[in-house]
């Protein structure tokens, strides 16, 4: 099994790792059992995410996607995150390898969560 | 960068020796064994000389062990060779829940034949019970195979005990010794063996061949069906550059076992002291005392063992892990899973396995890296004695938690 580049570059240096204190969003997705655990924490002002971090425990592909999607999140509008999918994420990553599609490819599910919960919070 | 190289279970790099006789064997001595002129004469007397060679290993007659092209194909033709031969006699097999897929993917076709299995458990150690064997015991039994010892977590099984009851109750014994044989003292006559499989490329010998060591006269049938070779057992022309390198490598490994023994064990007690001492939240795997010399297997709770695996290659040190996302399957290690540990702490294993170039530094190094790994992927975890997941999440994640 092999991972691209791009994915060895998020899984060896992975971007927005931690926590945001007091954050707008917290989302997680995953369970143990299958291996991986993804939890999203969102910065929002005036409708569009100023900040996201991510806490994950997985395999190298858990690990890059979620250090992926924090990146492509960023700025943009509650909408646009929204329609960021597991397949783009993987994408934007030069794709994973196919057993990796299903397994560890959870990311967006888990931004999506976050986006839930501010939703909630802020009854939108 | 440094490279270190601890995967000796997966496979170990062919000794020089062995290689430049292989090579001997496939330019200047390349004649059939099976031919009568002088090209295939010499050829054949290097075949028996092999055989010679890795029949001392374990303590056999040359005219027991019959070569294979690996130890899938001695496990396949130990189970389902006995099966057949036997069938009149009894349709049950007994064997263990941690045998390697050669042995449990054979056991299961034989099920789909009309054969009954018994998978027998292990205790937390990965160790069988000589009393569960003995209680699994029918009228009906022809086979009990057992590994020697298990590839992945080390441990060695009671199989000196385990072979006395079968041949107490007339039953055909087999192991699986394929981690054991060249790392591990093994003699057929004293652990009461009567099938033994092994692979050449886990002690210095190259890839693609193996044997099955058959005690004089136990009833099994052929699985290659053809020419005359190996005495009519096993049909086809002989692999004769990886049986004469199976051979000097046995020779090798028989020569050097105990420097080797020695040398791998102190390296396996500084590391497993060392990360005893460096890491929390841990667990050694496998028996404590009765395993492999040059096995280390432990879990780290909240960290995944890919992620583990990658991390350390990078560091340039290659090991293994009994992790699901590293196996190209979703389960993680079923031989962790019949010791009993839950699935998303056997996600978290590492194996190392050690030969006999690895040296003190690489110890050290290891020592050195390894606790930095995990505790920065500790640190990206969401998951920590400390930072419990939402209450919604199915599993018990907290198994060995301070």
């Amino acid at each position: 099994m092999l991972y691209s580049n791009k994915v060895m570059d998020h899984f060896s240096n992975p971007r927005n790792v931690g926590e945001i204190e007091a954050a707008d969003g917290v989302g997680e997705v995953g369970n143990p059992q299958c291996g991986d655990i993804m939890r999203f924490y969102l910065k929002v002002e005036d409708g569009i995410i100023q900040d996201a971090k991510f806490k994950t425990f997985g395999c190298g592909a858990a690990i890059a996607t979620s250090s992926m999607v924090t990146e492509m999140v960023k700025g943009k509008t509650l909408a646009e995150a929204q329609k960021i999918s597991n397949e783009e994420v993987a994408e934007a990553l030069d794709g994973l390898p196919p057993i990796k599609m299903h397994c560890s490819n959870l990311a967006a599910d888990a931004l999506h969560e976050a986006i839930k919960n501010y939703m909630q919070k802020n009854k939108i | 960068m440094r490279k270190i190289y601890f995967d000796h279970s997966a496979t170990t790099p062919v000794d020089g020796e062995v290689a430049k006789l292989m090579l001997e064997y496939m330019t200047d001595k390349f004649g059939n064994p099976s031919s009568i002129h002088s090209f295939g004469r010499d050829v054949a007397k290097a075949v028996e000389k092999a055989r010679a060679q890795v029949a001392g290993l374990i303590g056999a007659n040359t005219n027991e062990i019959f070569f294979t092209d690996g130890g899938t194909e001695a496990d396949n033709w130990a189970i389902k060779g006995i099966a057949s031969a036997n069938r009149k006699k009894g349709n049950h097999i007994i064997t263990t829940t941690i045998e390697h897929h050669a042995i449990l993917h054979t056991c299961e076709y034989l099920e789909k034949q009309g054969f009954d299995i018994t998978y027998l458990p292990v205790d937390q150690y990965a160790r069988v019970r000589v009393e569960d064997v003995k209680n699994a015991i029918t009228d009906r039994t022809i086979l009990i195979s057992v590994m020697f010892a298990n590839n992945e977590v080390g441990t060695l099984q009671p199989i000196k005990e385990i072979g006395q009851l079968a041949h107490q109750s007339n039953i055909y014994f087999h192991t699986d010794a394929v981690p054991a044989v060249g790392n591990y003292p093994i003699d057929v006559n004293e652990y009461n063996i009567d099938l033994l499989t092994l692979s050449g490329h886990k002690f210095h010998g190259p890839k693609g061949i193996g044997a099955l060591y058959i005690r004089r006269c136990v009833r099994i049938d052929a699985l290659h069906h053809g020419g005359a070779q190996e005495r009519k057992m096993r049909a086809g022309t002989e692999n004769v550059p990886g049986i004469v390198g199976v051979g000097k490598a046995a020779e090798i490994a028989q020569r050097d076992m105990e420097k080797k023994i020695a040398h791998v064990q102190a390296l396996r007690d500084k590391l497993i002291k060392g990360i005893q001492e460096k890491i929390s939240d841990i667990k050694l795997n496998g028996h404590p005392e009765m395993r492999l010399p040059g096995n280390i297997n432990f879990c780290f709770s909240y960290v995944e063992g890919e992620s583990l695996l990658l991390n350390l290659d990078i560091k340039g040190i290659a090991a293994s892990t009994g992790s699901a996302c590293a196996s190209g399957s979703l389960d993680p290690s079923h031989v962790l899973l019949a010791m009993g540990l839950s699935h998303e702490v056997a996600q978290g294993s590492l194996r190392i396995t050690l030969g006999r170039a690895n040296t003190e530094e690489d110890i050290n190094y290891c020592l050195k890296v390894l606790p930095e790994i995990v505790g920065r992927l500790r640190s990206m975890s969401p998951l920590s004695a400390f930072n419990k997941i939402s209450e919604s999440s199915p599993c018990n994640c907290y198994s060995y938690a301070k």
